[in-house]
């Protein structure tokens, strides 16, 4: 691996899904996947992973905290179909069944370092408004087949959807190799003086 | 609070004025007080300084006077009270009331003044207490009263006049031309209230402007926010809005290229030298020097230049051509155009004059002006007395001969005065043809003046009492207008005059006839007088010089790199470095800087200049590079007290001060900078190519990169040339002209066209070429266009030299050949054809779908509820409700759904097949094999059927083959499925019963679980019944007492085969299947009359045949994906149609009703062709003719059509799901079908039912579901007066009351006219009525309200069958049977397939051939074939046995459609007789080939195993 010519570059993933901010509801719970290329290979860690149920602080923030870990690491050769992860929060209804509260996805970020990212929730519409009723009704409201959808931007237009939400995720991000492939992300602030 | 307000009122209180000053001080106390108080309570407790300080320092008021004002309040209410009492019976009630208001003020205040004067005074009751009776006012008498006070403002508009002063117009200030803003809107009432409000007031006029309108500012809302809108998320900013601290950077210039080893750039940067043109320590000689030198550089470089020369042949020139033009013309016919010309030359000739006389009087003055400097210097040096420069000027005279020259100037002269009146003259004459003009003009207007003048007169005389007339005439008069300016004549031009100016001029400019020719000379040879003779101010300057050092140092953008050494300053004030600085450098040149440094005295250096050198050209190399002289100069103050003039002060040469000059620090630093040259004369330049724009510049702008702007000016500039006349002579142009000559050259021709991507190439990153060769490129390119090679292809390398060419090397050869025909598979040329051809088909098609693959509806993306139907099966929306509220029963059993599993999160070992294995039904039982020749072979089928019972009793009891107890037969069922092969416990007897559950692992290929590759897996799943045999082996017959040797032997006794597909698809199948047996199986028979279990053998007799009842299923419950029609459907708006729009209207609407109705019954109305088209099912059924071979053989009908049936059955089966995965059913018709020879149920069916159809039956096609196949398409006929369900792929028939027909349901029969879907209760043929003429059973596509409109069939008029071709069919013959002689004909090779790979499968063990055998199998496979397979096996294995006694035989022959050898060799495979393991065994093997017409072949495989008894 220390070769000074590698033929894969890594990204290291570690962080955490911090919290979420849904104002109307509670007792939420959520799911993460990983979505990434044909290049793209886990070598270690999670990649898929559920949380743990969180109810509301009593602050006045109202945020649904989970810190829930994340702690992965990719191989690729090539930086497209750069991993994206997929959160999906789950959540009962009024009635106690676990339904959908959103879908978001967000790509790793490229550089090294601590980031912070918030994604925008979204959950798609029931087609009619019967539909939205008896769904409502029975606590089976629409779900992506696949919550991989979301990371994807093929087939989207033939759905609608509604934001709710917030969820803020942490990264820190290690990568190896990528300059020694060619692959240059970093700022470039170390610019040698000619002699 | 309170007490403030009562203070308050009372200070307003004017009859309280007296009491206020003290009162004041006192509340001041209080307030302060309070506040101090309020601070504690809030802050530390502690009263702050200025606090403290008022409260001792404040000036207290006594008491007593507070008293005095108390008791002065007192009496004065009590007085008004009193008061009040008397007025109250008549004086208004509201006077009281404001009283009672007053009075309750000053109780409160005397009140919270009581509670601090307590202390002070002792109060008597009567101060506190007061007896009044309670009032009221009624309410007409308060409005009354609040009618004085209140006030409505009226809403009505008011009259402009109250709104302004008296007798005053309202002024708009608008209408006259001022700017007034717009209003803010205000309501209309809303401003009539307000304006009546403020008239009330006095003074309220004020509020009004001169328009009669409130004042008001202009609207101050703005249209938009100014600022930025912020939203917020909670208290905190969003994370993109916040201010993020970053350190300023220095933009990355790397040069391209600069990472690899070959790109280094080096810059030389060579200082040569530096001098002063003024430093502050030059004397004033030193002054002059530098002046005298400068002026003597400008002669130098005039001279160089040579103006005057040139100017003056030009004019010569000039002047010859004019002259020879015009001799040539003679004065006469001179053309427009040659006159033109000549006007052009004069007026070039007039030009160069002027210039040159400028040049010359330019060269003169800067003679007059050295020689003056010169004089001035010899004056200083007299006057100091010493010398302080080298400098000395020599005059040479060049004598001329004066005769010569007084000629030449006179001629000139001349010339100049010829020429010069030749213009004037010429002007003079424009002048007075204008002049006449003018004159003309004035005089006709005379003229029409004068006769106006005289008509009016004439008038006047005629009448003279009409005055209008007058009046008129004078009009007329005035309208001829004013009289215009009487032109003057231009004066003559004065000649005299002329020449005196140009010998004037020429006296000026020019020297004098006869006068020498001065030529200064500027030397530095005269010696400097040495410092010891110098005064003491010289001298001081000298040491001060003497100590003076410079250096310079070197920056590359804006960075110090190096720096040369200390010079010291020389006494003429130069500097030479000679330094050569060698730059590598990585960045790109922005900017090199060359500061001067200066040291003085004191080693204080300072910055004296910074000189900026232009970054050189890529061309500009070392060695040819010239040095070039930069000016600097500094506005630093210097001062001395010796002898030097210092910088930025004023000084003079003159002795009394007068003239007084002011010099700057200023020099010329001469340097070089170049790119260097490498050691193998390579520049080593950044490859900036093209023209000198500036690189940094070019970094930045994509359009200065391609040099756009540069060529734009470069048009402007020729344009610019051609229209200026320059000179192309002339040495100051040359340099343009060059470039001019290199612009029109091509070398950088602007094109004339419009780009719109004009960047496009700038852009690409890689020529095309090398896109093309790049392995990597090309792996990822072919990966996003799913090419089927790459599409699941991962993790392709990032660098090009870890893929190898091989891995193209498959698609290569796929591309050039299409699919390499292999021609040990397929047999004949014409069979590679078609399957190459059926792949292009599959390719063409499968690129369409991955294109519609791409499309994506609702249902794919989004699970969701369906709305529950309200009238469907009465399941209503509130009995589901209603459901909600039932009571749980636990107890209850319910049928739960298996969760289904979508096949995403799959991985090996995670999907299991499990197949239940229930029982089987009359499996064939052994046969007793008897030792003996049967003495009546003829004869033995009655014998057998006789005596079979005793027979085989018979054998059990004498020979030792079958140990005693050992049933008739002892089967088991063995399972073999991706390489795992299972089997159950062995069974016994004919009908057995496992129900034994068999697991067996799947695992999809590449590991990938998505349904698309789940449908392509062509696994089949193989279930086998084998006999298992024990034989005793007899080692010793001593031992036969206590040891028992057995060897288990099996014999194959049917199939079936399930692919993996129809299990995915159907999620389970379940049920009573027919076990594929050969049509003869050597020592073993049905015997029917051993099993006589009641009831059921009367069903079962109606059919023959083994049976099986399975239960197949796959664990977890796998989602299928979309199922073909389903597919179908979505994707036909990706379909081409020939039909008309109506009806696939119609055919949409009939599918959807039918499938809204009856879910589960498949319904078909188009379907898609081979050039994947929508087509109309109709189309497909045609009556057609069937070989006339097949016709001819029987007279029988039922015979003949089951002969048709078998020729239809073996033609190749090929699925379609297979071969196109999951993508949809392709429809071919017969001639297509016939061609390829190939194709599944559908084809098979059309065929089918298109021959029964001209062989004059009533034949439909039925589409409907059948096991083990799933959707699939039989064929119906009627006969007499039954229904007969024929199988297209086996050749079979059922009635429509057969138990074991495979047909489940059915959803629609189709025949050429019509499409009748099946809207009975069942769907099952037995319980069904097939009469389409009923419409409450069947529902017609084409009824009264949408006729047939008469569809043209897609099939041919008839088929054209190639004939029999017996020489091919031998020959496959010999190639797969030829093992009689195997080593004898070695090209028959391919021939031993077979038994090569018999002897392949039994690696340890010696394989013999029993050549007897096979020739006796060989000779009875014709008859077979010509029987159909039915009928021979007693016959023939009584022939068997006959021949080969000695032998226990056991074998089968197997039938099948040729396509490929390689099923057959799998067929043969499986049966598993090669794994007789039996020492002595011996094999026998013959094939047959039969052809049918069109190159249908019926292939005979006879294997069978011979173990001699004896």
């Amino acid at each position: 691996m220390t070769s000074n010519n590698p033929s894969v570059f890594l990204v290291m993933v570690n962080g955490q899904i911090e919290s979420a901010n849904f104002p109307e509801y509670d007792d939420l719970y959520c799911k993460y996947c990983f979505v990434y290329g044909h290049d793209w290979a886990p070598t270690s860690g999670l990649e898929e992973g559920i949380s743990q149920i969180t109810s509301k602080g009593r602050d006045s923030s109202q945020r649904l905290v989970w810190n829930f870990p994340l702690d992965i690491t990719f191989k690729s050769t090539n930086p497209f179909g750069w991993p994206q992860i997929v959160v999906s929060v789950y959540g009962p209804d009024a009635f106690g069944n676990d339904v959908v509260r959103g879908y978001g996805a967000v790509h790793i970020p490229l550089t090294p370092g601590r980031h912070t990212r918030t994604i925008p929730m979204f959950v798609p519409e029931s087609t009619s408004r019967l539909q939205k009723f008896t769904s409502w009704l029975m606590g089976r409201r629409p779900e992506y087949t696949d919550p991989k959808v979301v990371a994807q931007g093929e087939g989207r237009e033939v759905t609608r959807v509604r934001s709710q939400g917030f969820v803020t995720l942490q990264f820190n991000i290690v990568t190896k190799d990528m300059k020694k492939l060619g692959y240059d992300t970093t700022s470039t602030e170390q610019v040698s003086p000619p002699q | 609070m309170l007490r403030d307000a009562v203070i308050l009122v009372l200070q307003a209180d004017p009859d309280l004025h007296e009491a206020e000053p003290s009162f004041a001080a006192r509340v001041k106390f209080q307030d302060a007080a309070r506040r101090a108080i309020r601070d504690k309570r809030g802050e530390t407790g502690l009263p702050t300084a200025e606090e403290a300080y008022n409260f001792f320092t404040f000036n207290f008021d006594p008491e007593p006077q507070e008293r005095r004002s108390k008791g002065q309040t007192k009496t004065r209410s009590r007085r008004r009270e009193g008061e009040d009492q008397e007025d109250e019976l008549d004086q208004e009630e509201e006077e009281e009331e404001e009283e009672t208001e007053m009075e309750r003020e000053q109780e409160g205040e005397e009140e919270s003044r009581d509670r601090e004067d307590l202390f002070i005074i002792d109060q008597s009751a009567q101060d506190f207490l007061e007896v009044k009776k309670s009032e009221y006012i009624g309410y007409n008498r308060r409005v009354l009263r609040e009618r004085e006070i209140l006030f409505t403002p009226s809403m009505r508009a008011v009259p402009a006049s109250s709104k302004l002063p008296e007798n005053v117009q309202p002024r708009y200030p608008e209408e006259e031309g001022l700017y007034v803003g717009e209003r803010p809107p205000v309501t209309l009432s809303n401003q009539n209230i307000l304006e009546n409000r403020i008239l009330k007031q006095d003074q309220g006029k004020k509020w009004f402007g001169d328009d009669g309108r409130i004042m008001a500012l202009p609207d101050p809302i703005k249209e938009s926010s100014s600022r930025p809108p912020l939203y917020h998320l909670e208290e905190e900013l969003d994370p993109a809005l916040q201010t993020v601290y970053r350190k300023s950077k220095y933009v990355n210039r790397y040069i391209a290229g600069v990472g690899d080893t070959q790109g280094d750039y080096q810059l030389d940067v060579d200082v040569s030298g530096l001098i002063f043109s003024h430093h502050p320590l030059f004397s004033r000689e030193h002054v002059l020097g530098a002046r005298l030198a400068q002026l003597y550089d400008q002669y130098l470089s005039r001279q160089h230049k040579n103006l005057t020369c040139l100017l003056t042949d030009k004019l010569n020139g000039l002047r010859n051509t004019i002259r020879n033009m015009l001799e040539l013309h003679s004065g006469e016919g001179i053309s427009h155009v040659t006159q033109h010309r000549i006007a052009e030359y004069k007026q070039e000739v007039r030009h160069t004059r002027q210039l040159r006389d400028s040049e010359q009087e330019k060269d003169r003055t800067l003679l007059k002006s050295i020689i003056k400097v010169w004089k001035e210097l010899k004056a200083l040096r007299e006057f100091q007395g010493f010398t302080n420069t080298p400098y000395k000027l020599y005059i040479r005279k060049c004598e001329v001969q004066r005769a010569l020259d007084e000629r030449e100037q006179e001629a000139e002269i001349l010339a100049e005065v010829a020429e010069l009146k030749a213009e004037s003259e010429e002007d003079y004459e424009r002048k007075m043809s204008e002049y006449r003009r003018q004159l003309e003009e004035w005089k006709s207007w005379r003229r029409k003046q004068k006769a106006l003048k005289k008509k009016q007169k004439k008038r006047r005389q005629q009448s003279q009492d009409v005055n209008e007339e007058e009046d008129e005439g004078e009009q007329s008069e005035e309208e001829l207008g004013e009289e215009p300016v009487k032109p003057e004549a231009p004066e003559k031009p004065d000649i005299a005059g002329l020449e005196q100016q140009v010998r004037e001029k020429a006296c000026r400019i020019r020297r004098k006839p006869g006068e020498p020719v001065l030529v200064p000379e500027l030397t530095a040879s005269s010696p400097v007088t040495p410092n010891e003779q110098c005064p003491r101010g010289e001298f001081a300057r000298r040491e001060d010089a003497a100590k003076c050092s410079l250096f310079i140092k070197v920056l590359y953008n804006d960075k110090e790199v190096s720096r040369t050494d200390s010079r010291s300053l020389n006494a003429d004030f130069r500097v030479h470095f000679g330094q050569i600085f060698n730059l590598k450098i990585v960045n790109w040149p922005e900017s090199i800087k060359l500061q001067v440094i200066y040291e003085s005295v004191s080693s204080f250096s300072s910055l004296l200049a910074e000189v900026c050198v232009p970054i050189p050209e890529s061309s500009v190399l070392t060695g040819s590079a010239p040095s070039e002289e930069l000016e600097f100069s500094s506005n630093q103050r210097v001062t001395f007290n010796h002898e030097g003039v210092g910088s930025d002060v004023p000084f003079s040469f003159a002795a009394d001060g007068s003239n007084r000059q002011t010099l700057l620090t200023s020099g010329k630093l001469s340097c070089c900078v170049s790119w260097a040259v490498g050691d193998d004369d390579v520049p080593l330049a950044p490859p900036s190519s093209q023209s000198g724009a500036d690189i940094g510049l070019r970094q930045m702008d994509a359009i200065a990169c391609i040099g756009a702007s540069g060529l734009n000016d470069m048009k402007r500039l020729g344009k610019w040339a051609a229209e200026s006349r320059l000179d192309p002579n002339d040495p100051n142009n040359a340099s343009i002209m060059q470039l001019l000559s290199v612009a029109s050259g091509g070398e950088v021709a602007i094109p004339d066209y419009f780009r719109l991507e004009q960047l496009q190439e700038e852009f690409n990153f890689l020529s095309d070429e090398e896109l093309q060769r790049s392995r990597r490129f090309r792996l990822l390119r072919l990966r996003s266009q799913e090419v089927a090679e790459f599409r699941h292809f991962k993790t392709i390398p990032a660098t090009e030299r870890e893929i190898s060419e091989k891995v193209f090397e498959d698609y290569e050869r796929r591309l050039k050949e299409g699919e390499l025909v292999d021609t040990k598979e397929h047999i004949d040329a014409h069979r590679a054809l078609v399957a190459k051809y059926l792949q292009k088909v599959r390719e063409s098609v499968i690129n369409r779908f991955l294109i519609a693959k791409h499309h994506y509806i609702l249902s794919d993306l989004v699970v969701e509820e369906e709305v529950p139907k309200v009238q469907a099966e009465g399941t209503v929306l509130g009995l589901n409700l209603f459901k909600l509220a039932e009571p749980k029963r636990p107890l209850k059993p319910r049928r739960k759904e298996r969760k289904k599993v979508t096949a995403q999160n799959l991985s090996d070992g995670d999907i299991k097949l499990l197949l239940n294995i229930i029982r089987g039904y009359d499996i064939p039982i052994r046969k007793p094999h008897t030792s003996k020749p049967a003495a009546a072979a003829k004869s033995a089928r009655s014998y057998t059927e006789t005596f079979t019972a005793t027979a085989s009793s018979q054998t059990a009891l004498q020979g030792n083959d079958w140990p005693l107890g050992q049933p008739v037969i002892r089967p088991f069922v063995e399972v073999t499925f991706q390489r795992t092969v299972l089997q159950t416990s062995t069974a016994e007897g004919p009908n057995p019963c496992w129900n034994e559950e068999l697991v067996l692992p799947f695992s999809a290929p590449n590991g990938d679980y998505s349904t698309s590759n789940l449908q392509a897996v062509r696994d089949e799943v193989f279930i086998n019944i084998f006999d298992e045999v024990l034989h005793e082996v007899v080692e010793d017959e001593r031992e036969r007492g206590s040891t028992v040797h057995t060897r288990i032997e099996r014999h194959w006794l049917g199939s079936i085969k399930i692919p993996f597909s129809t299990i995915y698809l159907q999620s389970r199948i379940d049920g009573t299947f027919k076990v594929a047996t050969p049509p003869v199986l050597l020592g073993y028979s049905k015997e029917q009359s051993l099993g006589s279990e009641g009831g059921y053998d009367a069903i079962r007799s109606l059919s023959e045949g083994t049976f099986l009842t399975l239960f197949i299923t796959i664990e977890p419950q796998l989602v299928p994906g979309d199922t073909i029609r389903e597919k179908v459907t979505d994707m036909k708006p990706f379909f081409d149609t020939q039909e008309v729009e109506r009806l696939l209207l119609a055919c949409e609407i009939f599918e959807k009703d039918a499938s809204q109705r009856f879910p589960d019954r498949p319904c078909l109305t188009t379907v898609v062709d081979i050039n994947g088209k929508s087509v109309f099912i109709t189309r497909f059924i045609r009556p057609l003719a069937p070989p006339k071979e097949l016709l001819d053989a029987f007279p029988n009908n039922l015979q003949e059509a089951t002969l048709v049936a078998r020729y239809v059955s073996l033609i190749p089966f090929l699925p379609d799901s297979v071969s196109f995965a999951g993508i949809c059913d392709l429809w071919s018709t017969c001639d297509q079908f016939l061609t390829l020879l190939a194709g599944d149920e559908e084809e098979h069916a059309v065929l089918l039912c298109n021959y029964f159809l001209s062989m004059g039956k009533k034949a439909w096609l039925i589409i409907g579901t059948a096991i083990p196949e799933g959707a699939t398409a039989y064929v119906l006929t009627q006969e007499q007066n039954r229904y007969l369900i024929w199988n297209p792929s086996t050749g079979q028939y059922y009635g429509q009351y057969d138990t074991f027909c495979p047909l489940q349901t059915i959803g629609c029969l189709v025949n050429a006219d019509n499409v009748w879907f099946n809207i009975q209760v069942y769907a099952a043929p037995m319980r069904m009525s097939f009469d389409v003429t009923k419409p409450k059973f069947w529902k017609p596509f084409f009824s009264r309200s949408f006729p047939d409109p008469g569809l043209s069939s897609v099939q041919p008029e008839e088929l054209v069958y190639r004939r029999i071709d017996k020489a091919a069919a031998a020959e496959l013959q010999d190639r797969c049977v030829n093992i009689d002689f195997p080593f004898m004909i070695p090209s028959f090779s391919l021939s031993l397939e077979f038994m090569e790979k018999i002897m392949e499968w039994r690696p340890r063990h010696p394989t013999r051939w029993n050549r007897y055998c096979t020739a006796t199998l060989r000779q009875f496979l014709p008859k077979l074939e010509l029987s159909g397979g039915r009928e021979m096996a007693e016959e023939h294995r009584l022939e068997l046995q006959s021949l080969l006694g000695d032998y226990r035989i056991s074998g089968f022959p197997l039938h099948l459609p040729f396509s490929e050898i390689r099923p057959i060799i799998e067929a043969v495979y499986s049966t598993g007789v090669h794994n007789v393991e039996t020492p002595n065994v011996e094999f026998a093997l013959a094939v047959y080939v039969y052809p049918y017409p069109s190159n249908v072949l019926s292939v005979w495989v006879y294997i069978a195993s011979l173990v001699r008894t004896r």
